[in-house]
């Protein structure tokens, strides 16, 4: 027998519910989304080629994606470890720390922008220190790859620990007891149980980086071919009224997160079955 | 516990230990803390007066004032959106659920910019639906309809996707067991069911208002950024900073570093207080 669309149920408001929800999503998310397929679909596959395949668009794309892999890849490490310390260790401040970790979070793009801007330019207090030994680091992908690694931070971090917490001492225990040193433990026990929700943290920090504006454009110069990065050319393209151009990068940059959305919805598909074999 | 001739072999040597979060300590604090710090720096570096006098200039009250009344509307549409989803998909049992779900998460995988960019492409006045509504007088691109668009896109997700979880756990045998006892639909939502959920809730407003006020990319594609008309607290400190008023960006910028601080410090209070009531994930 077919399962009905929806289930009879003597829950109330069913209506009311289903039609905000769907009337709200559709105006808010759907229907702009659709808006910029649509345009994308009007000006045909060979046209977005076209805007795609010129060398600053290519340029901005691969630049955005590049400096968000290595922001991400750092984050991963970086977050893998946050969380470890902040879980398993006590020490003075630990709560403050903690409490810091969603920052990047909460502090909004451009005044992370702007003040990452100050630390980091020649004349700004670690901008100075790194100009001495002739580090540039603003106005240069260095710049681009710090503001990266600030917005991304906090995801691996936080997917993480409570994943460590789940850790039952035993299995630490029974490693201990046949014989292994405590780096392997951590190599072969604990880092493998930590995997998946790293990656899926890895992945959200890589689809935040790749979109990420507001505390980019600030540090990082914005020359093209070098410094530019994708979602400022969709701004450009808009600022000379070029909707078809700009639509084609947005659709460009709307199937890489489609991309990243996937690969995080099968790496959690792919660990609950791995969980569940354990 | 643990002294210098004893250690569980659970643990890591003190030393690796005193690495790690040496470690940690140094990057938190030159990646998040000293950004943080630079801010309330530069805006008073000349001191707090020429900062408090920056704040009370035309421009930068227009957009105080702007920041406000956008977050005012969107964040009570957007917490109203997600009790209903979540009540919607919780409550009930339909196909396509995971859709659903997926659809409503999907704002948070689309680049602010791109979103921006989806608004234009659907209300700008070039197009069938914006120039109608500009032909009836209501011009929603580069005006305040079009930036709370923007805001409600970005920040569609937060309430709805901390309810979710809450209300999956909770079950719905105290609202069925109101209804047994001849509770009506609204009856059972004010008395069980929002009772139930409201620290999640105030959770969920709490992350979603941080993000309105402090949206920057979607916003700078839609609004325009018409001095004192249609420029947000994060377009103007864009604007100030490119012409190096430095004071006044920074005075604009800490403002809302100092909102970004009390939503982590209620965040924190709420995570401690009422962690059984909140969604598992921000349990620690």
């Amino acid at each position: 027998m077919k399962a009905p669309l929806i289930h009879r149920s003597p829950m109330p408001g069913l209506g009311l519910s289903m039609g905000i929800t769907l009337t709200m999503l559709s105006l808010v998310v759907l229907i702009p989304i659709g808006a910029l397929l649509l345009k994308g679909a009007s000006y045909g596959p060979a046209g977005i080629w076209e805007t795609v395949n010129r060398p600053r668009v290519w340029a901005a794309l691969f630049l955005s994606f590049r400096l968000s892999l290595v922001a991400a890849l750092f984050n991963l490490v970086f977050g893998v470890l946050l969380a470890w310390v902040l879980v398993r260790y006590r020490f003075p401040g630990r709560r403050l720390l903690d409490a810091a970790v969603d920052l990047p979070f909460a502090l909004p793009t451009a005044v992370a922008g702007i003040s990452l801007t100050a630390l980091y330019a020649p004349t700004g207090a670690f901008g100075s220190l790194a100009d001495q030994i002739g580090w540039k680091i603003a106005y240069t992908q260095w710049g681009i790859l710090i503001a990266l690694i600030f917005v991304g931070l906090p995801f691996v971090a936080r997917t993480v620990q409570p994943v460590i917490e789940e850790i039952e001492r035993e299995v630490e225990e029974a490693s201990a007891t046949l014989g292994a040193s405590r780096l392997y433990t951590l190599r072969h026990v604990i880092l493998p149980m930590l995997m998946p929700a790293a990656l899926t943290g890895f992945a959200l920090a890589l689809a935040r980086a790749v979109g990420e504006y507001g505390s980019v454009i600030f540090i990082a110069g914005n020359i093209p071919l070098v410094t530019e990065i994708a979602p400022l050319l969709i701004i450009i393209q808009l600022e000379e009224f070029n909707y078809d151009a700009a639509a084609a990068i947005g659709i460009a940059m709307l199937l890489i997160s489609f991309a990243l959305l996937l690969a995080i919805n099968l790496i959690q598909v792919w660990s609950r079955r791995r969980i569940g074999h354990v | 516990m643990s002294d210098a001739t004893f250690r569980p072999a659970t643990e890591e040597t003190p030393l690796a230990r005193r690495l790690l979060i040496t470690l940690v300590v140094l990057g938190l604090g030159l990646l998040v803390l000293a950004p943080l710090v630079v801010v309330f720096v530069e805006a008073l570096r000349q001191g707090v007066g020429e900062a408090l006098a920056s704040l009370t200039h035309r421009d930068a009250w227009a957009a105080i004032r702007l920041t406000l009344t956008i977050a005012a509307i969107s964040v009570p549409l957007n917490a109203i959106f997600g009790v209903a989803a979540a009540w919607f998909i919780t409550k009930f049992d339909f196909r396509g659920k995971a859709v659903l779900i997926t659809l409503i998460d999907l704002p948070f995988s689309v680049s602010p910019v791109v979103a921006g960019l989806c608004i234009v492409l659907t209300f700008g006045a070039n197009t069938a639906i914006g120039g109608w509504l500009v032909g009836q007088g209501y011009p929603i691109v580069f005006a305040m309809p079009g930036i709370i668009l923007a805001t409600m896109f970005v920040t569609f997700p937060f309430v709805a996707r901390e309810l979710i979880p809450v209300m999956i756990e909770q079950g719905r045998t105290e609202e069925e067991a109101a209804l047994t006892l001849g509770a009506g639909g609204w009856r059972v939502f004010w008395t069980v069911t929002l009772p139930n959920i409201r620290w999640a809730l105030l959770y969920g407003v709490l992350l979603c208002n941080a993000r309105a006020m402090g949206e920057f990319g979607a916003v700078a594609v839609v609004s325009g950024k018409i001095r004192g008309q249609t420029a947000t607290i994060p377009t103007t400190i864009e604007m100030l900073y490119q012409e190096y008023l430095s004071v006044a960006a920074f005075t604009l910028a800490a403002v809302l570093a100092l909102l970004a601080l009390v939503t982590l410090l209620l965040k924190t209070l709420l995570e401690l207080r009422h962690a059984d009531q909140l969604a598992a994930t921000h349990r620690h």
